[in-house]
């Protein structure tokens, strides 16, 4: 993945500048690069900032919990944060083109709950039901991004609404009943393992892998940067911003869908509520990896570390018996000192 | 308000200003006598709106001094300037539609009762204001949906709601048509009544000799000439703003005129402009001069498919464009370097390679993926055509505006157009990498380009074009040779003279 490091951008190395401040080089050494404290700074510079994040918040867990550092507890830690980095892979696409996508959640319940009520219901093949949940969630996608881009609606509106409209529906399907009973190949996508790994961690690393050959090696979605950067430049570029806005929302859509997918293997059982709490950390996941929510920003490498900071930080609150009412409070604060020590790095390189 | 003994004038001393080491204003003397008014006059980029912001607080000057009424006057900011008595009315129109009239004219002061907003004595002292300046409105209403004119009398309400005891119009008449200009002649000329001193800044000729006193002509940021009122001619006014050595070389003879790349007929964008016809052939270069807000920018966007035409049609080797957008006359080889950098051009945080290779990538792309080295390759190739100097894959925003502009150039070069349309080739950029921009021009002409040049600075327009295209108004007053395109008949025919020109 060191092709995706590099992809990224200015505002990535603000611990590194406070390891090197913090450090035994003397001090006014920073300027000079050519010394060994310089360029022991700049390969510092290289490693993005939230992985710095990741170490730290490991290395502290691992002194304070003697179960945090088996390989059980962190392959838990995988297979129980797939959705919501499935679901991030798709925000950070959204937040990279500088728009929002506050729906993720409801739909996916909403698709959830179509496959289930259709495979229950009505009979439908298991494998096409999970056609429709995917043409569910492009669907959402396909109105928000047509809202936001012909409709002129802000996208912070605009998939309000949707959030709002899917998870009644969601709800409206079954009258708020949940629906159980799906077949065993469906329950193996988190119950199997498979080199090691559970079938549900191997789902979302496959998506992070191709999100991230696309955004680097792809014209279409290295475009995406461009878009969020400056949509006009894009624009008079020949590039049709329309068309991929829209098409950055349906890929959101769909992979809300997929994450619902494995909630519904999780728990072998599709609740109509399931997944609309999970909006606040799929953005916090994303923020965390340092994208900016103005657009042109991000990058899969940091939202998978962002991903892995808040799924570290849960599990370890949990390890310690933190009460479960304190946890969102940590995930905020990390999220404060996230955005803040990432501001203090872009502002140090402009005055470089 | 009355005119005494203490309102002894705004007197300017040696004003010197730079912007990123470019001097636009060249230790100017500029004196405004209490109850008079001051013309000023000059080309696009004389320094005018340097001095106005100068003298409204909105920049500091680098060097020189200002007095106002005999007190030192050195202004921080547009409200220091508005505390010492002096108003800037805009060329823009800056009002908030949502508000009332009275509401706009008094925001910032709204007269308050008992700490809520005196609603009654605000509308009150609105409709005495705006009866004073003989304009029928009621203060009550919103300001969404009126006309241009009478939003510019509601911004000259406003500044003087203020009470100021010196006003300069910037280019208030840009929007107006006649009669509503000789209404804002009108107020300038009850100002001066009232003794207040006022600065006139207008491409109108002719509005300009009929209210001042006197008449100030700037010149590339320095004095040239000052007049008084009635014993000056339109003519000398001309020569004045033109009247410069121009040291542009010789181009190439002009080209054969049968292979035409681009024609555009009869191209329209309701309101904006109207009836565009011109041919550009192959070798060829076409200027098109104009004032600020002559429609120029307009026409190329239009041409190069920004923006959507709403009559007409342009083609490219015969072929019609359909009008869908850059996409569209992109991939009919028709480009565009936006005189927005910034904006429109470049995304300053990405890196040049990046830049460059934005429009391309799909063409560029072996196997459908776009590998760094090849990024590498590129834009060590425009490096070395366009002899940029900076790091190609540092951000663009690290580079010097004249290497800024040159990846700019660069971006739309990278796979050889039919048609080149430069607007603004050289804005915020230095007199070297000036002259290479222009030595690029040329050589992509002799090579059999199509180029559009638009600019407003007319030396660069006559230096480099075949043919100069000359608009005013949204409508081409015509298309001249090189060897009839002097100085004087371009801005004979930029400049709208009275009725002449406008309609």
């Amino acid at each position: 993945m060191s092709a995706i490091e590099s992809q990224e951008s200015p505002g990535m190395s603000a611990p590194t500048e406070q390891a090197r401040t913090g450090s035994a080089t003397p001090g006014g050494d920073g300027d000079d690069r050519r010394s060994a404290g310089g360029v022991l700074a700049t390969a510092f510079r290289a490693i993005p900032g939230p992985l710095l994040g990741l170490v730290a918040v490991m290395v502290v867990l691992s002194f304070m919990s003697p179960y945090f550092l088996t390989q059980q507890n962190l392959t838990n830690i995988l297979s129980q944060n797939s959705d919501i980095g499935i679901m991030a892979v798709g925000a950070a696409l959204v937040i990279l083109i500088g728009g929002i996508d506050l729906s993720v959640g409801s739909t996916l319940a909403l698709s959830l709950m179509t496959s289930a009520w259709l495979y229950r219901e009505h009979s439908v093949p298991f494998a096409w039901a999970l056609v429709a949940a995917l043409v569910v969630g492009l669907l959402v996608g396909l109105v928000n991004g047509v809202l936001s881009t012909y409709g002129k609606i802000q996208p912070f509106v605009a998939t309000l609404a949707t959030m709002s409209a899917a998870a009644g529906l969601a709800l409206y399907i079954t009258n708020g009943n949940p629906i159980t009973g799906f077949p065993d190949w469906y329950l193996a996508i988190t119950s199997n393992d498979f080199l090691g790994l559970p079938i549900q961690a191997w789902i979302m690393i496959a998506v992070f892998v191709v999100a991230a050959f696309w955004l680097n090696f792809r014209p279409s979605g290295r475009a995406l940067y461009a878009v969020g950067g400056n949509a006009e430049v894009a624009r008079l570029s020949g590039l049709n911003v329309t068309r991929m806005k829209i098409g950055v929302y349906m890929i959101a859509g769909a992979l809300a869908a997929v994450a619902g997918m494995i909630v519904g293997s999780r728990l072998d059982s599709a609740q109509p509520t399931a997944g609309t709490a999970d909006l606040l950390n799929v953005i916090a996941v994303v923020v965390i990896g340092g994208a900016s929510l103005s657009g042109g920003s991000g990058s899969m490498l940091n939202t998978f570390i962002g991903l892995l900071i808040i799924g570290v930080l849960n599990n370890g609150m949990s390890l310690l018996n933190v009460s479960p009412n304190l946890q969102p409070v940590v995930i905020g604060a990390a999220i404060i000192v996230a955005v803040l020590t990432d501001r203090g790095a872009r502002a140090r390189i402009s005055q470089h | 308000m009355s005119a005494d003994t203490t309102a002894t004038g705004l007197q300017c001393r040696q004003l010197v200003k730079s912007y990123s080491g470019v001097t636009v204003l060249k230790s100017v003397d500029f004196d405004v006598p209490a109850a008079s008014v001051v013309g000023l006059i000059g080309e696009n980029g004389a320094g005018k709106s340097t001095l106005s912001s100068l003298i409204t607080g909105v920049n500091r000057p680098d060097s020189g001094s200002m007095t106002l009424d005999g007190q030192p006057y050195a202004p921080g900011s547009p409200s220091d300037a508005l505390d010492a008595g002096v108003v800037l009315i805009h060329q823009e129109i800056r009002l908030l539609p949502g508000l009332t009239v009275a509401e706009n004219i008094f925001l910032g002061q709204l007269p308050t009762r008992a700490g809520r907003l005196d609603r009654a004595r605000m509308n009150a002292e609105a409709r005495e204001l705006l009866e004073s300046l003989g304009v029928d409105l009621d203060p009550r209403r919103k300001v969404q949906g009126l006309s241009m004119a009478k939003q510019q009398e509601i911004e000259i309400a406003k500044a003087l709601s203020k009470k100021p005891r010196y006003v300069i119009f910037d280019e208030p008449s840009a929007s107006l048509g006649e009669a509503e200009t000789a209404q804002v002649l009108e107020r300038i000329r009850a100002l001066r009544e009232r003794g207040t001193g006022v600065v006139y800044i207008s491409h109108r000729l002719d509005e300009v000799l009929e209210v001042s006193d006197e008449i100030v002509c700037l010149r590339d940021g320095s004095r040239v000439a000052a007049w008084q009122a009635g014993e000056v001619r339109r003519e000398a006014l001309v020569n004045a703003m033109v009247g410069r050595e121009f040291t542009y070389e010789h181009v190439a003879p002009s080209p054969s005129r049968d292979d035409v790349v681009l024609e555009v007929r009869g191209l329209g964008r309701t309101g904006v402009f109207a009836d565009i016809d011109l041919t550009v052939a192959a070798g060829e270069v076409l200027g098109i001069a104009g004032l600020v807000g002559a429609g120029r920018t307009e026409v190329v966007r239009a041409i190069a498919g920004a923006d959507r035409a709403d009559a007409g049609e342009v083609l490219v080797e015969g072929r019609r464009l359909k009008g869908n957008g850059p996409a569209e006359a992109i991939a009919h080889g028709v480009v565009m370097v936006p005189e927005d950098r910034k904006g429109q051009g470049l995304h300053l945080d990405r890196s040049s390679a990046e830049n460059l290779a934005l429009p391309w990538e799909k063409r560029l792309a072996r196997h459908g993926v776009i590998t760094r080295r090849r990024l590498r390759h590129l834009s060590m190739q425009q490096r070395e055509r366009l002899d940029i100097r900076g790091d190609m894959s540092k951000p663009v925003r690290s580079l010097s505006g004249g290497n800024q502009q040159k990846v700019l150039i660069g971006k739309w070069l990278l796979k050889d157009p039919k048609v080149l349309i430069i607007d603004e080739p050289t804005r915020g950029v230095d007199v070297g990498a000036k002259m290479a921009i222009y030595e690029v021009i040329r050589s992509l002409a002799e090579q059999g380009m199509a180029v559009i040049v638009v600019s407003s600075e007319l030396e660069e327009v006559l230096g480099l074009a075949h043919r100069v295209m000359v608009m005013a108004g949204g409508r081409q007053q015509g298309v001249l040779t090189r060897e009839e395109a002097t100085p004087e008949r371009v801005i004979e025919l930029a400049v709208p003279a009275g009725q002449a020109g406008s309609r």
